[in-house]
């Protein structure tokens, strides 16, 4: 097949968060501050990533606003003719490192929301103080201008605060807002029971991102992130492995997803060692399941094979221990009817105790689930 | 829908790119790249913040001798694309 030039890259500058909200989705063994590339692989990075044809470049973490060296990175990201994203907590930002942002030339923020109120918000980011100082980070954001979009992450303990995370964005000035279900990777595995939307309440978020397009054309532009599980059909993962994106972790490792390395057998570069333009074109864990070689059935002989290129690859590692089945969400998949019966009993299991994510170096808490 | 007194303008966060890898025109917006055929570069090119809807289309009329009102309907579908995806702002 032919390989094109990727879009976006996904830059995960550090593990680092002063919160620690339980569907983090870094993978469970986190990076150490000691173990981060320095600035000057980030700035080669950025170049190499411009020449390869990268176009849109994401900031992410992580908090990224926890690497000192940010500022810097954002200036030699626009000097590289990246656009350049900031995808944050807004924690760990004050007024003059935004000023000094927009100065370096930064695009766009992206700004998470995990609850409308400090309560929940700050239950969810396990962090005392969080959601006040996100609004004032969002009041700053505002007054100097930049694009914003806001990033709604949802589940059930939340889902019925959408109606205000939308209200929340437009009252913000955001031009955007990203209503993401949670996706079950990393941190969430582990807290399916508590977090795992009803059926209804999946149902219902479909119907108010539906009304409020309408009501809002022209003014919010909404991204819509389902609740996966509780779908037919699986999402195009990446748009498609190996084709749009890739991402590079804390330590410079190459990833075709931010979940990649739930799968054992995959091996992956380092920009350390290799160019970026190398790995993407040659690079063994981008070509493992680029295209529809790899497919086995039903995904092989499907009609929606080059749709939704049987759907996510971590995500059939996570729930079924193969990498190269149909992602079990498939209503065509044989795993279909159980992974139903699954999601039902998350979804009206009773409340457990969150597990948190841990600080980068801390050990890993038993699995729950 | 667009008027012809209306100016339209980029709003901060948008703009047109070369990109240099793929030989063509982009237009960068908020985590979004979106390829430009040559109209919509021509028409892009004509926002300057300054001049009005029906000046551009005036201006894009002359110079590739179509009829107006065919480029004034072809304009106004773009960037009403554009606007309804918050890249694209008027001042009336």
């Amino acid at each position: 097949m032919t390989v094109r030039p990727p879009i976006a890259m996904l830059a995960e500058l550090t593990h680092r968060c002063p919160l620690s909200c339980p569907y983090c989705s870094n993978p469970l063994e986190l990076a150490r501050q000691e173990q981060e590339i320095d600035t000057e692989t980030w700035k080669s990075v950025f170049r190499q990533a411009a020449d390869l044809g990268v176009l849109q470049l994401h900031l992410s973490g992580g908090e990224p606003a926890s690497r000192r060296d940010l500022v810097e990175l954002v200036q030699a990201a626009r000097d590289a003719g990246l656009y350049t994203n900031l995808i944050t907590s807004g924690i760990g930002l004050t007024e003059r490192r935004l000023k000094e942002l927009d100065e370096a030339g930064l695009d766009h923020v992206q700004l998470s929301l995990q609850g409308t109120d400090a309560e929940m918000a700050d239950r969810i980011g396990g962090y005392r103080g969080g959601f006040d100082r996100k609004m004032q980070v969002a009041g700053w954001i505002g007054a100097i201008g930049f694009p914003l979009t806001l990033n709604a992450v949802l589940h059930r303990k939340n889902l019925h605060q959408l109606p205000r995370a939308i209200e929340m964005a437009v009252e913000m000035g955001a031009r955007r807002i990203e209503v993401a279900t949670v996706q079950f990777h990393g941190w969430a595995l582990k807290n399916r029971d508590t977090l795992m939307p009803t059926r209804e309440q999946a149902r219902e978020a479909d119907a108010i991102v539906k009304a409020a397009r309408a009501r809002l054309k022209g003014t919010l532009v909404i991204d819509y992130v389902p609740a996966d599980y509780h779908s037919d059909y699986p999402k195009r993962c990446m748009g498609g492995w190996g084709t749009t994106g890739l991402n590079v972790n804390p330590e410079g490792r190459v990833l075709p997803c931010h979940a990649a390395e739930s799968i054992p057998h995959l091996v992956f570069d380092n920009v350390k060692d290799v160019d970026l333009h190398k790995i993407w074109y040659e690079g063994a864990a981008f070509q493992a399941y680029r295209g529809t070689d790899w497919m086995q059935e039903p995904c092989k002989s499907c009609d929606r094979k080059t749709v939704d290129f049987g759907g996510c690859r971590c995500q059939a590692m996570a729930i079924l221990g193969d990498p190269d089945a149909t992602d079990p969400v498939c209503i065509k998949s044989p795993h279909h009817g159980a992974l139903q019966a699954q999601t039902e009993a998350h979804a009206s299991a009773p409340d457990g105790d969150l597990v948190y994510r841990k600080a980068p170096g801390r050990s890993i808490p038993e699995s729950v689930g | 829908m667009i008027a012809d007194h209306d100016i339209p303008y980029l709003p901060r966060g948008v703009r047109v790119h070369r990109d240099r890898v793929r030989d063509a025109w982009v237009l960068l917006a908020p985590e979004r790249a979106i390829t430009l055929d040559a109209i919509g570069h021509a028409i892009l090119s004509e926002i300057d913040g300054t001049r009005s809807f029906g000046e551009i289309t005036a201006a894009l009329a002359a110079r590739y001798n179509a009829p107006a009102e065919d480029i004034a309907r072809d304009s106004a579908g773009f960037l009403g694309a554009l606007h309804d995806r918050r890249f694209l702002e008027v001042h009336s």
